[in-house]
């Protein structure tokens, strides 16, 4: 713990730790952490805990040390450090205030500062894949608990009492037996030369007394300063002698420049600049693509200048990408034998004998992320130092790629995390960052590199195109004794290594080979597919179109048999069970399968609560349907009713929808209301508008006029939400993500009730008004 | 010399006539609250409110604001309590938070125009806004309190 005057100095505190050699070297042992320099990690024992998670294995894994996190000043104001980026989803807030519950701090007297990119100090920083909670909840518990348990140590010494007979309640040390009481700034300077207690013979908080963590009852931080416009994003960024950059990118991915003309450019006022910038062959991972810089007094100018270039470029091996015929090709490959990536029986046979096969071929175009903040950054490079200000999700590999991007060594580097106008997981990659680096190191002063709508759209990491194409086997009764899923996609694996045409493990892991459907025969196979753009994680990845299919399927086969769509799911789901995984290592979000196994008592829960929730049978009126769909993500069990209204010209609305959720242990109930109300919305905009489409190898879409989302007069007019109480011992799981596969299918089973039709292909666009 | 007056304060502008005033507030004034989202005015993050209209900022030039009174989210309110801030904090409404600024503007501009706006009118009125993150229902429900009286 610091205690310090200025906990804005606490960036440059490293050089006061001083690390335990010893129990340093026999952590690190135990976690499997290879390098970094972690300087204290859980060890979270059975005896403590009743589950494990996989956040020791993440890249730099976990650092549990007050001393690194929490700052207490002479006032009594506690500064605790988030060293997740936020973009929505409250993470800046819910971390802090885990290590303020355990810590008995008073929450009006906290402070929270947002830590730069650094994960030797503060371990894995990705703020991605709904990990932050479930990797950090005991982690921050911890941090908490040895902070508070220094202060009692100070103050018991300050009494000359047992330690064990005071305790740390809201800000202040008691000793009951005397009635004495210190604050928390009162003992700020004795508690800095207490040792900082073992993790194992930390006394947690029993959970009947907390007074934050379950509640909802916390507002984000931000809060104040985002409905004033003092929040800071990265656009928000301003120093002194800062040149304002947009750059014309090559508009094909792995095209190159030819030639450029920067006379008209040079014309308008305000530009001063134009120069080339340095572009990577494709596929490099997040290296930028390349093109021509127009630096101006602002970015109005500069986008102007961009206007006014004359651009020759070379398109390129991806010059012929057209997203048209790429869907045939995708279709034809659905068709025929490919990768098997699970067997379980005899697929083949049973589908042979089987007394009818329902087949669903199923569509899904490339999704654009569109958070409202564009790309953008700040840097500042100096000689062989950097200084970078961005909207970054991953600030510790931002740090690595700007250092090697630069060729300058990583603790040179400096990641400043502002607020992200949202992420979605487009912030994981980098480009926009290292864009400005390499600027500002020409141009020798600060530079801002704002992306436009027009560029986001055109350069995304894009959501994969897929086809999945589903055969379900019935025998005489309508159950289910046969399946194969066909998965064809690109594949993300593709933007890092050049010719990757097979799913990703992790890939295959989101909704295919974790299938839980208790069928006795079962092949997953996953046909080849090239990839000719950048493919990326959005938002819940391969889950969106592997939900799609699965769920839409089911409510196919109810059809089918003429049974009740949710009565067809729990069939399908069968018995409540743990799931015995179907192939070796199968990709369970990096949890270990014993904490996280696929239960489908949970899964089995949540469709019986938004059943019961949502008065799943109730009567709609004439053009309304009902649609159910369920689906486990980031090891979050999450079901979806959907109510549509479709009038006799094709219009659909959304009346109501209904979302129950299992996350296992929560923090914050308000945040994960708010992030299943923002899925049910993103799950819309994909279902009725979601494309990007390609011809000629360049992006047809440019703005939100041609790549629309949902707006408020098209919203759900209600969103309901369920969670699910955990168990004593359940560990906590994903919610940024989990709420959007659902949504789509749940719709399409809807729209099916309450037309007949049965949408296969996304978006939804005009096919209902045929 | 171009001269407009922001949250009361006269600022001048001798260069582009035609730079949009998104960019003059932004990266010229230093009034970062009202933000950049797609340049078409299409997503309604750059809303500002001129002679009491709500307005998209990015499309509109310095030169067509010459003598006019200009609103920011920084001038909403002195101390940001204006009913339509403390409504969004009442319920909680932003996620990411990017568009709320644009959103506030947009609803004060409602509210102005109709105290009492009905649940389609604000449907409808803050259908120029886009929110990526899906706050609609808050917002709605906010937009409702601060016209019920927070």
């Amino acid at each position: 713990m610091n205690f310090i005057d200025n906990p804005r100095k606490l960036r440059g505190f490293e050089k006061n730790l001083k690390v335990e050699k010893i129990s340093r070297r026999s952590i690190l042992k135990g976690l499997g952490v290879t390098g970094g320099f972690v300087l204290a990690a859980p060890v979270m024992t059975r005896r403590a805990f009743a589950y494990e998670t996989g956040a020791g294995k993440m890249p730099h894994g976990v650092v549990v040390d007050p001393r690194v996190f929490v700052a207490v000043a002479p006032d009594g104001t506690v500064t605790i450090l988030a060293h997740r980026a936020e973009m929505g989803t409250g993470v800046r807030t819910s971390l802090p205030l885990i290590v303020a519950e355990e810590m008995e701090a008073d929450w009006s007297k906290v402070k929270v500062q947002q830590a730069h990119g650094d994960e030797g100090k503060f371990g894995n920083q990705d703020t991605d894949g709904s990990r932050s909670t479930r990797h950090y909840l005991i982690p921050m518990r911890q941090i908490g608990a040895s902070a508070r348990t220094m202060l009692e140590q100070a103050a018991a010494k300050r009494w000359g009492v047992p330690a064990t007979e005071v305790k740390a309640v809201n800000h202040e040390v008691v000793h009951s037996a005397s009635g004495r009481k210190l604050g928390f700034g009162e003992l700020a300077a004795d508690a800095a030369k207490e040792s900082v207690p073992s993790i194992e013979g930390l006394k947690l908080k029993d959970p009947k007394d907390f007074r934050y963590l379950g509640k909802g009852q916390v507002s984000i931080v931000d809060l104040h300063d985002i409905t004033t416009g003092k929040a800071g994003y990265g656009a928000d960024v301003r120093l002194p002698g800062m040149k304002y950059a947009v750059i014309a990118r090559p508009p094909v991915t792995g095209g190159k420049l030819v030639s450029f003309d920067p006379a008209e450019a040079m014309k308008i006022s305000g530009v001063e600049k134009v120069m080339q910038v340095r572009g990577w062959p494709w596929p490099s991972k997040f290296q930028p693509l390349g093109g021509v810089a127009v630096i101006a007094r602002n970015t109005g100018a500069a986008i102007k200048g961009r206007d006014a270039l004359k651009l020759v470029w070379d398109d390129g091996a991806n010059g012929k990408y057209d997203s048209v015929a790429y869907r045939k090709e995708l279709e034809e490959a659905s068709r025929k034998p490919g990768l098997v990536v699970r067997q379980e029986g005899d697929a083949d046979a049973a589908l042979k004998a089987a007394d009818k096969v329902v087949i669903g071929e199923y569509y899904l175009p490339h999704l654009a992320h569109v958070s409202m903040e564009p790309p953008v950054a700040v840097a500042d490079v100096k000689g062989d130092k950097a200084e970078i200000w961005a909207p970054v999700q991953s600030p510790g590999g931002t740090r690595e790629d700007v250092a090697k991007t630069l060729g300058i060594p990583e603790g040179n580097v400096t990641v400043n995390v502002t607020l992200l106008g949202g992420g979605f997981g487009r912030k994981s990659k980098c480009d926009f960052a290292l864009e400005a680096a390499l600027l500002s190191k020409e141009l020798g002063t600060p530079v801002k590199v704002q992306w436009t709508r027009e560029d986001d759209l055109h350069h995304d990491f894009l959501h994969t195109v897929s086809v999945e194409r589903i055969e379900a086997g019935l025998d005489k009764d309508g159950k289910v004794i046969a399946w194969r899923h066909r998965s064809v996609a690109p594949t993300i694996a593709s933007t890092f290594a050049a010719g990757a045409k097979h799913a990703a493990s992790f890939e295959l892991g989101m909704g295919l080979v974790d299938m839980p459907f208790e069928i006795a025969n079962i092949s997953c196979e996953n046909p080849e597919a090239a990839a000719f753009t950048r493919i990326g994680w959005f938002r819940s990845v391969s889950n969106i179109p592997r939900a799609f299919a699965v769920q839409s399927m089911v409510g196919e086969i109810a059809n089918a048999t003429g049974r009740d769509q949710k009565e067809t799911l729990l069939a399908l789901i069968g018995t409540p069970r743990i799931v015995k995984p179907a192939v070796k290592d199968m990709w369970n979000y990096g949890e270990p399968y014993d904490s996280y196994p696929i239960d489908t008592a949970r899964l089995r829960k949540v469709v019986e609560l938004v059943a019961e929730k949502g008065e799943w049978g109730r009567q709609v009126p004439k053009g309304h349907g009902l649609g159910i769909a369920v689906h486990r993500s980031f090891v979050s069990y999450i079901a979806t009713i959907v109510e549509v209204a479709v009038d006799d010209k094709g219009k659909l609305t959304v009346p109501r929808v209904d979302t129950a959720i299992d996350c296992g242990t929560y923090v914050n109930p308000e945040r994960i209301a708010s992030q299943i109300e923002g899925a049910a919305i993103m799950g819309l905009s994909l279902a009725k508008y979601g494309a990007v489409t390609f011809k000629d190898g360049k992006v047809e879409q440019k703005n939100f006029d041609d790549f629309q989302v949902i707006r408020m007069d098209e919203s759900p007019v209600v969103t309901n939400v369920y969670i699910v109480p955990p168990g004593p011992d359940t560990p906590p799981s994903g919610v940024g993500e989990p709420g959007v596969p659902p949504f789509a299918p749940a719709l399409m089973n809807a729209i099916f009730a309450a037309t007949g039709k049965r949408i296969r292909a996304l978006p939804i666009g005009k096919q209902l008004e045929a | 010399m171009i001269k407009v007056k922001i949250n009361g304060q006269e600022q001048s502008w001798d260069g582009d006539p035609d730079l949009p005033l998104l960019w003059f507030l932004r990266d010229e004034a230093g009034l970062t609250g009202t933000k950049f989202g797609c340049g078409q005015a299409l997503c309604g993050a750059c809303t500002v409110i001129i002679d009491k209209e709500a307005v998209r900022s990015c499309i509109t030039s310095i030169n067509d604001v010459a003598g006019r009174e200009v609103t920011t989210i920084e001038g909403l309110h002195p101390d940001g309590d204006h009913p339509v801030q403390k409504a969004w904090r009442e319920v909680n409404v932003p996620q990411c938070g990017f568009c709320q600024a644009g959103q506030i503007m947009q609803a004060a501009a409602l509210l102005m125009e109709n105290p009492k706006p009905s649940h389609d009118q604000i449907r409808e009125a803050m259908s120029g806004n886009i929110c990526r993150c899906g706050c609609y229902q808050r917002i709605e429900n906010a937009v409702h309190l601060a016209s019920t009286g927070v």
